[in-house]
């Protein structure tokens, strides 16, 4: 008996706000997460991601605000008359019972006949690929078992949706892209809607269908992975995903079109539906689309020119890494590296070449 | 389905059971007490005169003065006997050292009332060691005369208080703690000044203090040797021979209660903010030293004296229990068992009654235990820190308080279809025993779940589980080595307990194992057969110590490497 797939069902998060004593950790999180979606709630430590996870499954203080599943309000329910399946960073085995036993405690408060539980645990444990160590204690399996235990337990009950908090955090360095690959595939197998929380992020770029960035208790942005990457709404968004050199400035029109004159002194010429003249803002590069050459040397047409001196710079094996000074400002530039390839030195002038379409302005 | 706030409803019934328990058991007993104390006792207006009267008495003053000699004397010998042998298994590379300390907590198996007789055989003036001495050497040394015998009685047995504090904190002064002192100049002298001796004193001063408490609030042993010009033995003398109304049996116990809460207080001062937790990662444990022959030699000799010291109790018990005619000569005269054959088949009712109460006040004791540790640390009901005080409180409460409490507040209290008063029923015996082992039952619960991860409980109600299906399927049975170490502490020691019970027992039949060796151990003749009941006592204690031991080791190994595989988080992810 192969476990259900489900329908999936919508998750809808309503202005949730949260206080702990008088910090508050939640401010107002509006989401609408979709059926048999895999979502990402990503941010640094201390953002909040956990707080809003546990409150979905009932854990901690009600929180302000409405939390819906399909339409429905769960807000007043207590956990375990959820259906919201959760798995925790540390696993939460229970080491006084077998992995069977671990498996099969949920349909056992759901009162589910013997018979039907020893199928559903069994071929939830084949699922996940531990058929043979039912009778083992949890202490006696390695991390990335026990990993499969957790996830087995909570998906044999077939919850409404499921909760996945930094469960690749206590893995090693291999074992955690193999991990993310599997609950990628029964994510999609099972088409439960689910939801990953880590602050890892290039976890949540390669797992996620979309991720919300969260920052103190606050949603920056919602998209795609490629989405926020390309285009962050802000400058929290733009540097916690990846580097980015950020140039404060303001939009001025001049020489037949857009230009980003930056407070540190450089001059970018910017795409002509880029802004409006006049606006204060920020403009954002990644390091990957600036070129580098020699103070002599040519750079293509339609690419805005920065002249600067090589600060530091170093080498990261596929690529070279430098930080150019330019005028006021420092930019960091990546070079893909070749094998034989002369690099520049500190103290050398060089000059950076930006294409418009590259340029990125923040508004906040 | 539940709402979050509806769940709050089953463990705020619990907590009002709780208090209520505690109130009626604990609170209104001892405020009962003092409130006597303070009254007159013919007009029933509050006033001071008791205590005046109790100040101008030359016996009270005497009495008074006594216990506190004996309790200060008591904490000083037993700091002779402790502190070498904490030093020594401490400090120096010493073979043995394990075996010291497991022997060093034997005496707390046994209470000393019931060793008293058998040490005036061996120490008395015309006991084993005098008798000897004053052949071979000519004179004799008064162990026992008057209060040294209660003093010396008393530290053998409780210097263990300090043993184990001491041994804790001299063990977890971390190596690299000594090595930076000596790094930075200090000399070995200066070493132990400035660093070892300043570490270590939290404990000893924790476990003097207990050592104080105990002395000062026992009963059994003063009166088994005889010595009536103490408070305990005075508060009970009062009340049971000049009756329930006599006011100075209230007095002493206001005293009492007073001069525990101060040792209480001073241990708590001692060891506040000074958690035990110095040994640092990658330590290199304890700094030992390896000794020289000769003064390896010197060690064990002052070892080998000092534990024979505290076996001499059970080894003189152990004595007297299978001797014909112990009187006037180093040895009994013939050995028998005929003093088993007797206790068994006379006295048994002693020994189940001990079974039935200790046993039923040990289960009282988890039970109330766990439910008031989950009140206290797993659910936010207002004044849920109350229960835990007020359940902690009776550590304060001796003995002797807590059976002048009952005998007053429930001697009117007819129990229904019992048709006598609460006070005098042998289920009131029970209830006392549990009262007073409680807090220590209490820790031990406390300490148990701590260690079970909130998570633990988080994933079940996730899974589906109710609080009290999780509190049933994953709490109990993950905390079930700490509730056993509970049940088996309250056990062992309410199957000693005798100065609440003495004060409790209306009628023979009734009687515990202490109640029985005390009465036998009244009359010469009654030695033997009470030094057998004792044995049988401590063997009782030992055997449930044992496999207590045994069900929480294998508890453990079966859980210890899943800490290692997956470090739990503390609360919740970061
Ligand atoms: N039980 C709690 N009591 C008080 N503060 C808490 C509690 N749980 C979390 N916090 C605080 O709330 C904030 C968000 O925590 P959390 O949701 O765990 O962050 P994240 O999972 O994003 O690292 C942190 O500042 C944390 O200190
Ligand atoms: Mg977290």
């Amino acid at each position: 008996m192969a476990l259900k797939q489900t329908s999936g069902v919508t998750v809808t998060v309503e202005n949730v706000s949260l206080s702990f004593g008088k910090t508050e950790v939640l401010k107002g999180v509006n989401l609408e997460i979709k059926p048999g979606e895999l979502f990402t709630f990503l941010g640094p430590s201390g953002s909040g991601k956990s707080t809003l996870l546990r409150s979905i499954a009932g854990f901690g203080p009600r929180p302000g605000g409405r939390i819906l599943i399909d339409g429905d309000d769960i807000a007043g329910l207590a956990p375990w008359d959820r259906n919201v399946g959760m798995v925790f960073q540390s696993y939460a085995l229970w080491p006084h019972m077998t992995v069977r036993k671990n498996v099969a405690f949920g349909l056992e408060e759901r009162k589910v006949p013997a018979r039907e539980i020893a199928e559903r645990v069994e071929a939830a444990l084949d699922l996940v690929g531990l058929a043979a160590y039912g009778d083992r204690r949890p202490s006696q399996l390695s991390g990335g078992q026990q990993q499969r235990v957790a996830l087995a337990r909570t998906i044999v009950v077939e919850p409404r949706v499921l909760l996945l908090d930094e469960p690749l955090s206590n893995l090693d360095a291999n074992l955690r892209v193999q991990m993310r690959r599997e609950i990628h595939d029964l994510q999609r197998k099972l088409n439960l809607t689910t939801i990953f929380v880590t602050h890892d992020q290039e976890e949540a770029n390669t797992i996620s269908d979309r991720m919300a960035v969260l920052d103190q208790g606050v949603i920056q942005q919602t998209g795609t992975p490629l989405n926020l990457y390309d285009n962050p709404a802000n400058r929290f968004v733009a540097s916690f995903l990846g580097t980015a050199n950020l140039l404060e400035g303001r939009i001025e029109a001049g020489d037949g079109g857009l230009w980003f004159i930056a407070d540190a002194g450089p001059r970018l010429r910017l795409t002509p539906d880029a802004g409006a003249a006049g606006d204060r803002t920020a403009a954002m590069m990644r390091p990957q689309n600036l070129t580098i050459t020699d103070a002599d040397g040519a750079l293509g047409q339609d690419v805005a020119v920065l002249e600067g001196t090589v600060e530091m710079l170093e080498f990261l094996g596929t690529i070279v890494r430098y930080a150019v000074r330019v005028g006021g400002a420092s930019m960091l530039v990546d070079e893909t590296h070749r094998v034989g390839r002369a690099v520049h030195a500190v103290g050398d002038s060089v000059r950076l070449g930006v294409e418009a379409a590259d340029i990125r302005l923040l508004s906040a | 389905m539940t709402t979050v706030s509806r769940s709050l409803w089953g463990p705020g019934a619990v907590a009002l059971s709780l208090a209520l328990f505690l109130i009626v058991f604990l609170v209104i007993p001892v405020a009962k007490v003092i409130y006597v104390a303070f009254q007159d006792p013919n007009t029933g207006a509050l006033t001071l005169i008791n205590f005046v009267d109790f100040f101008n008495t030359s016996l009270f003053q005497e009495s008074f003065f006594n216990s506190f000699y004996v309790a200060s004397m008591s904490v000083v010998l037993a700091s002779v006997f402790a502190l070498p042998l904490a030093y020594f298994t401490t400090r120096f590379n010493f073979g043995g050292s394990i075996l010291i300390q497991t022997l060093g907590v034997i005496p707390l198996i046994m209470p000393p009332f019931v060793g008293a007789v058998a040490m005036v055989l061996l120490f008395g003036q015309n006991g084993s060691i005098n008798l000897l001495l004053d052949e071979y050497f000519g004179f004799t040394i008064p162990f026992m005369e008057g209060l040294n015998g209660v003093i010396f009685v008393e530290s053998v047995h409780y210097f263990p208080f300090i043993l184990i504090n001491l041994s804790a904190a001299l063990n977890n002064i971390d190596r690299s703690m000594e090595e930076a002192a000596q790094n930075l100049g200090a000399s070995r002298g200066r070493l132990f000044r400035r660093i070892v001796f300043p570490l270590a004193m939290p404990g000893y001063v924790a476990g003097a203090s207990l050592v104080f408490l105990k002395v000062f609030d026992d009963l059994g042993t003063p009166l088994l040797l005889n010595i009536n010009n103490m408070l305990a033995p005075q508060a009970y003398l009062r009340i049971s021979s000049i009756g329930i109304n006599d006011p100075m049996g209230y007095v002493i116990s206001v005293i009492l209660v007073m001069f525990s809460l101060l040792a209480l207080w001073t241990s708590f001062l001692a060891l506040r903010g000074k958690d035990y937790a110095t040994v640092q990662k990658g330590g290199g444990g304890l700094m030992k030293r390896d000794l020289a022959g000769w003064e390896k030699a010197g060690c064990y000799a002052v070892v080998i004296l000092i534990l024979l010291l505290v076996l001499s109790p059970h080894i003189a018990l152990t004595l007297l229990s299978f001797g014909t005619v112990w009187s006037f000569s180093p040895l009994p005269d013939a050995y028998t068992a005929q003093h088993y054959v007797d206790v068994v088949s006379t006295s048994s009712t002693y020994i189940t009654n001990t079974l039935l109460y200790a046993g039923l006040a040990a289960g009282i004791d988890v039970v109330f235990g766990t439910a008031i540790a989950y009140v206290v640390w797993r659910t936010g009901l207002p004044g849920r820190k109350l229960l835990d005080y007020m359940a902690m409180g009776a550590v304060a409460i001796p003995g002797v308080v807590l059976g002048i409490g009952y005998l007053r507040t429930f001697y009117q209290f007819d129990v229904p279809f019992i048709d006598k008063p609460l006070a005098s029923w042998w289920v009131i015996i029970v209830i006392a025993l549990a009262i007073r082992r409680l807090p220590y039952a209490l820790r031990a619960c406390v300490a148990a779940l701590q260690q079970v991860s909130v998570m633990l409980e988080e994933a079940a109600e996730n899974l589906g589980a109710t609080k009290s299906r999780t509190v049933r399927r994953i709490v109990v049975p993950l905390m079930m080595g700490g509730i056993v170490a509970g049940f088996v502490t309250s056990f062992a020691t309410a199957a000693v307990e005798l100065s609440a019970t003495i004060m409790l027992v209306s009628q023979e039949s009734d009687a515990p194992l202490a109640y029985g060796i005390y009465e036998f151990m009244q009359s010469a003749s009654g030695r033997g057969p009470g030094a057998a009941l004792g044995i049988i006592a401590v063997l009782i204690i030992g055997i449930a110590t044992y496999l207590s031991h045994r069900v929480i080791n294998k508890k453990e190994t079966e859980r210890a490497p899943q800490q290692a595989a997956a470090p739990e988080e503390k609360v919740q992810g970061a």
